[in-house]
């Protein structure tokens, strides 16, 4: 079981921001993400395009922002659980909570700051008869284990990176690849689409464009799919396996049935000085929540996120004064034992 | 100040009528947005950089539209529920051209 003080969900620009002002309060934090990396929205959605109201950044790119963001945190030394989407809460006799992700991996802080953005991000499903019939009988939204493809009839849908990457990766090991698209043109790294273009003359992908994939076939698993093509017929494809990677769409998910007030799909924070949901411990901030006059801006999460501490600490320390202290004037002690500080003023008299 | 009528059929099969500003460099899902017609969250999800479909519409009349852009293609092939006359509300900004144009709200995702 992983313990800490504040359990922050979402690895966004808010929760990674929240982890530096709990540690100014000598607070440890500990985060969970349904993404594998941190930075939200910003490292998987946007991490090349620039934003330009961040406080003292004329103009940084969203990827960077999370790099520095990162590094502004690491000496509080943050826990991460990355790739689990969090999934049950429970709160405990001692006023505590317990929080077990979808892989259950369980967690216990006495403070929840929920910073969920949009909600976790998952995989977009083609509206295909009887796909949900067929996942995990040779349907999958994603690829957990390559060597399950061995020898494989494979067939991969979509025009992105990942549909791009696993098709090259995957064109070595399956015993066919073939990777359909709605559009001739593909949205990827240059050298991807290069490479695939490669594996198409070398006769390693059978590239099907514009097509779809419009019916699934198989009594008890996949075997076919068909293949519906603008300008030929349509075509009927054996395969074992069938992979949409049609990018990723925040859902809420499992939060929405943590016993929060919802209101506009976001959730309801009484009021503006500490962000506290109606479940008192748990606290919203960030894009997901809601009060009068709220702005979704990273620049709002921060508030949020700093106001949020100074609650949390009176929760885990109900016998302590919070020390309202200055950065400037008193530093930054890490976790790690380093240590930031103004340099001194050198006073020397002139003869 | 000029504003321009567009008719939005909303995802309930609901048709308004709204008067949008052709001077805020507002675009069609902003309009959504500002007069309500899709509930907060389920619309400009990504904030209008054609990174995901919640602002998808069908134009059902023959306006001239702005042209679509390589994100903006590129988004509608992953996306859901998509026709020959899909278009991102967030793409297209409300300009004089745009008068009387007449669209209808892909479902939610």
């Amino acid at each position: 079981m992983i313990q800490t003080d504040i359990l922050i969900i979402g690895a966004g620009p808010t929760g990674l921001f929240a982890v530096f002002e709990a540690g100014l309060l000598k607070l440890r934090c500990h985060l969970i993400d349904a993404l594998v990396q941190p930075g939200g929205q910003c490292t998987e959605i946007y991490p090349k395009k620039p934003i330009y109201d961040i406080p003292g950044f004329p103009e940084i790119l969203a990827g960077d922002l999370v790099d520095n963001l990162m590094e502004q945190c690491k000496q509080f030394e943050p826990g991460f659980t990355l790739g689990e989407r969090a999934e049950t809460i429970e709160k405990q006799a001692d006023g505590s909570f317990v929080v077990t992700t979808n892989k259950g991996t369980v967690h216990r802080a006495k403070v929840i700051a929920i910073a969920g953005g949009l909600g976790s991000f998952e995989p977009r499903k083609p509206l295909i008869d009887r796909i949900g019939f067929f996942e995990s009988k040779g349907v999958s939204y994603a690829i957990k284990d390559p060597e399950f493809y061995r020898n494989k009839n494979v067939v991969i849908a979509g025009g992105g990176d990942s549909a791009l990457d696993w098709s090259i990766f995957l064109a070595t090991i399956a015993s066919k690849v073939t990777l359909i698209h709605r559009r001739n043109e593909f949205r990827g790294a240059l050298d991807s689409v290069e490479k695939v273009q490669r594996l198409k003359k070398d006769g390693l992908i059978n590239l099907i464009t514009p097509a779809e994939v419009v019916e699934l076939e198989g009594s008890d698993r996949l075997e076919a799919v068909l293949v519906k093509q603008e300008a030929n017929e349509p075509l009927r494809l054996i395969a074992d396996a069938f992979i949409p990677l049609f990018g990723l769409t925040p859902k809420l998910g499992p939060i929405a049935d943590w016993g929060l007030e919802i209101e506009k799909n976001a959730i309801k924070v009484n009021n503006t000085l500490d962000y506290q949901t109606n479940i008192p411990g748990v606290f919203a901030i960030g894009d997901v929540n809601t009060y009068p006059g709220k702005m979704k801006l990273i620049l709002c999460g921060f508030h949020e996120a700093t106001l949020m501490c100074q609650s949390a600490y009176k929760i885990i320390h109900p016998n302590k004064k919070s020390i309202f202290k200055y950065t400037t004037v008193s530093g930054v002690d890490g976790f790690d034992g380093t240590r930031k500080e103004a340099p001194k003023s050198v006073v020397k008299s002139i003869d | 100040m000029l504003d321009v009528t567009i008719h939005i059929t909303d995802r309930d099969g609901a048709t308004h009528e709204v008067q949008a500003p052709t001077d805020m460099a507002m675009n069609l899902m902003e309009v959504v947005k500002g007069f309500e017609l899709a509930p907060e969250g389920t619309i400009g999800i990504c904030g209008g950089m054609a990174m995901c479909a919640s602002c998808q519409c069908y134009v059902e009349s023959d306006h001239q539209l702005p042209e679509q852009t390589e994100d903006e293609l590129a988004m509608l092939a992953d996306a859901l529920f998509v026709k020959s006359n899909s278009r991102l509300g967030c793409q297209i900004v409300i300009s004089k051209e745009l008068e009387g144009l007449a669209v209808t709200l892909a479902p939610e995702e």
